[in-house]
């Protein structure tokens, strides 16, 4: 098994609000990790940390094993941002220009090549939305929005998919098929780290849990974590983990 | 993920394109044509610009004489006192120039929600040209006023960039800040050398045709290929981080490098602009054509073809305002970017009309 992400010590604050204290985790090659944690617990935090978007104030993260400052390689990363999914913008960009924005970290200056627009092509189809591939990325619905955007991630090539809750404002049947997209791409290898309120979807679908508010409350596979009283620690109540059945 | 099926996806891509098909492709041939008869004018105006700087070499001086001379026979028929005079060609390449790089560079910053940058820079720009008279006056210096504008323009840039970086995101208060703060230091300059010069200040607040002189118009045209270049080379990086900066961030393009180039670029279209278009209407250009284009396209490619068609009309309608009624260059061009503004509404009305009659 390789780290695709290895946090080691890691503490971060904004001024003097601590929102991640003392983390130390590793994902590993194909997990599906899920992050979860009460509102403002540190999560969305934790997660720039890993991809780099934000530098600790103390210990180290490394990405697929090099420090995330020196880490140059773009394109194996596919994130998709709570803002960019929440977003009502009017910017016109069409399906199929938004996926193409998946190629820029390899493609330089030059023009896309026949190979970026088939990985374009490609990836429009794995996610199922051919026919809005001309449609304006503004005018999807929740669901089709989170396809668009998977299929982003997948036209470059990403190994990791990082998403910061991407089924907020998604009805429940749009949901239930896009978890059944990302674990169809977890199974061909793609590693996952998902942040998600919903503590029962998480645990139905992710084999890995992370449970953090502000300091790490558990880390590991799924079933420890339900057994386990991290949940009632980090949330500070006595929860209990639901599961839904599909 | 990618390239190992390449035809399924595009024959798939195919039959999704036939539906609607016919009125894309008369839609994009109609664009083309605009975007074709727009280079062909801009190519003129610089074609126009090098012949008469080269006028007093053998070659161009015959053909300079040619183009004079094709100058007065459209006076004579249009019954205008107009295209006989060199300044006036002058005036005209330095905004269609404006007409397509402000809406090329405005394109990226109306969809930052940084409109109202174009108008910071270009207020700063003027504390540049303010400087620049006082130099002149004072040492007797005859440089370019447009050049140390550009300069000033330009570390306004950077000082604009610098603040809302550390400001973490485009927050108006560090741009209101700077607007209006190089306005006070330009009009304070501008007062304090009031009898040394007798420049018309107005013409760079109001924007006048006679303020374009022929090192203006040269510089313009420098800038617009420089421009043109720029956007060309780094348009797929401009439209990522416009688009979504986090996820640029994350595909480790260069976001800081590319958010300055972008700012700098606008300095330069400012100074450009501000010539025919003076300081105070200059961000128009920047946001009025995209907001028109924003109307009624159906991807950013085409937003981008449409602005700077739409830039080339308001220019063009807005000079034939301006001569025809003896009024300023300026106020007419906006006025009439306006006026396209308000069809683009009414057109993406009619469109949305045209489609649910089709569906």
């Amino acid at each position: 098994m390789t780290a695709i992400v290895d946090l080691d010590g890691v503490t971060f604050a904004y001024g003097d609000t601590v929102a991640v204290r003392d983390v130390s985790l590793t994902v590993e090659e194909g997990d599906f990790l899920g992050l979860v944690g009460p509102n403002g617990s540190g999560k969305t935090t934790l997660l720039h940390l890993m991809l780099g978007l934000h530098e600790p104030d103390e210990g180290s993260v490394e990405l697929f094993g090099r420090p995330v400052d020196e880490f140059d390689d773009g394109g194996r990363i596919g994130y998709v941002s709570q803002k960019a999914t929440s977003r009502g913008g009017a910017m016109p960009v069409t399906v199929r220009e938004c996926v193409t924005m998946g190629r820029f970290a390899h493609a330089g200056r030059g023009r896309l090549s026949e190979a970026d627009r088939a990985a374009v092509a490609d990836a429009i189809e794995t996610v199922g939305i051919v026919d809005l591939a001309d449609r304006l990325v503004s005018e999807l619905s929740g669901g089709q929005k989170q396809r668009a955007y998977i299929a982003r991630a997948l036209a470059s090539d990403a190994d990791l998919l990082a998403l910061d809750e991407p089924t907020v404002g998604v009805d429940a049947e749009s949901r239930d098929a896009f978890y059944a997209l990302l674990d169809e791409l977890n199974g061909e290898g793609i590693t996952i780290i998902l942040i998600e309120h919903d503590i029962g979807v998480v645990t139905d679908r992710a084999n890995r849990i992370a449970c953090i508010n502000t300091e790490l409350y558990h880390h590991g596979d799924t079933e420890s974590f339900v057994e386990s009283d991290a949940l009632a620690e980090a949330y500070g109540t006595t929860g209990q983990v639901v599961h839904h059945h599909h | 993920m990618s390239g190992d099926t390449p035809s399924g996806p595009r024959d798939a891509d195919a039959e999704t394109g036939m539906e609607a098909r016919p009125d894309r492709g008369l839609r994009r041939r109609v664009e083309l044509a605009g975007i074709g008869l727009t280079a062909f004018v801009a190519l003129g105006m610089l074609g126009f610009l090098l012949l008469y700087w080269a006028r007093d070499f053998p070659v161009a001086n015959q053909l300079y004489a040619t183009f004079r001379s094709f100058g007065r026979g459209m006076d004579a028929a249009l019954g205008t006192n107009v295209f006989r005079h060199p300044i006036m060609w002058q005036s005209m390449a330095v905004g269609v120039l404006v007409g397509v790089v402000a809406p090329l560079v405005g394109s990226f910053l109306v969809h930052r929600e940084m409109a109202l940058i174009g108008e910071t820079l270009a207020h700063t720009a003027f504390a540049g040209v303010a400087i620049g008279i006082l130099v002149n006056a004072t040492t007797g210096w005859n440089g370019s006023l447009l050049l140390i504008a550009l300069v000033v323009g330009i570390l306004g840039a950077l000082v604009v960039q610098w603040l809302t970086e550390r400001t973490d995101a485009y927050g108006d208060v560090p741009i209101a800040i700077m607007l209006s703060g190089s306005f006070a230091v330009g009009t304070l300059i501008v007062s304090y050398g009031r009898g040394l010069t007798a420049i018309n200040i107005e013409g760079y607040l109001f924007g006048n045709l006679a303020v374009v002189t022929a090192e203006g118009a040269r510089l313009m045209g420098a800038l617009s290929l420089l421009v043109v270049a720029g956007v060309a080379l780094t348009y797929k990086q401009l439209l990522f981080i416009t688009f979504d900066e986090q996820a640029a961030r994350v595909a480790q393009l260069n976001v800081t490098g590319y958010n300055t180039l972008l700012v700098v670029l606008t300095a330069v279209v400012v100074v450009g602009a501000m010539q025919v278009l003076g300081v105070i209407l200059v961000a128009a250009m920047l946001v009025v054509p995209v907001a028109a284009a924003s109307q009624i396209a159906r991807s950013f490619r085409e937003t981008m073809y449409l602005a700077v068609i739409f830039g080339q009309l308001s220019v063009i309608g807005g000079f034939a305002v301006s001569i025809g009624l003896g009024l300023p260059s300026g106020g007419s061009i906006v006025v009439t970017a306006i006026a396209v503004y308000l069809a683009s509404i009414v057109g993406s009305g009619f469109s949305v009309k045209a489609i649910s009659a089709h569906g």
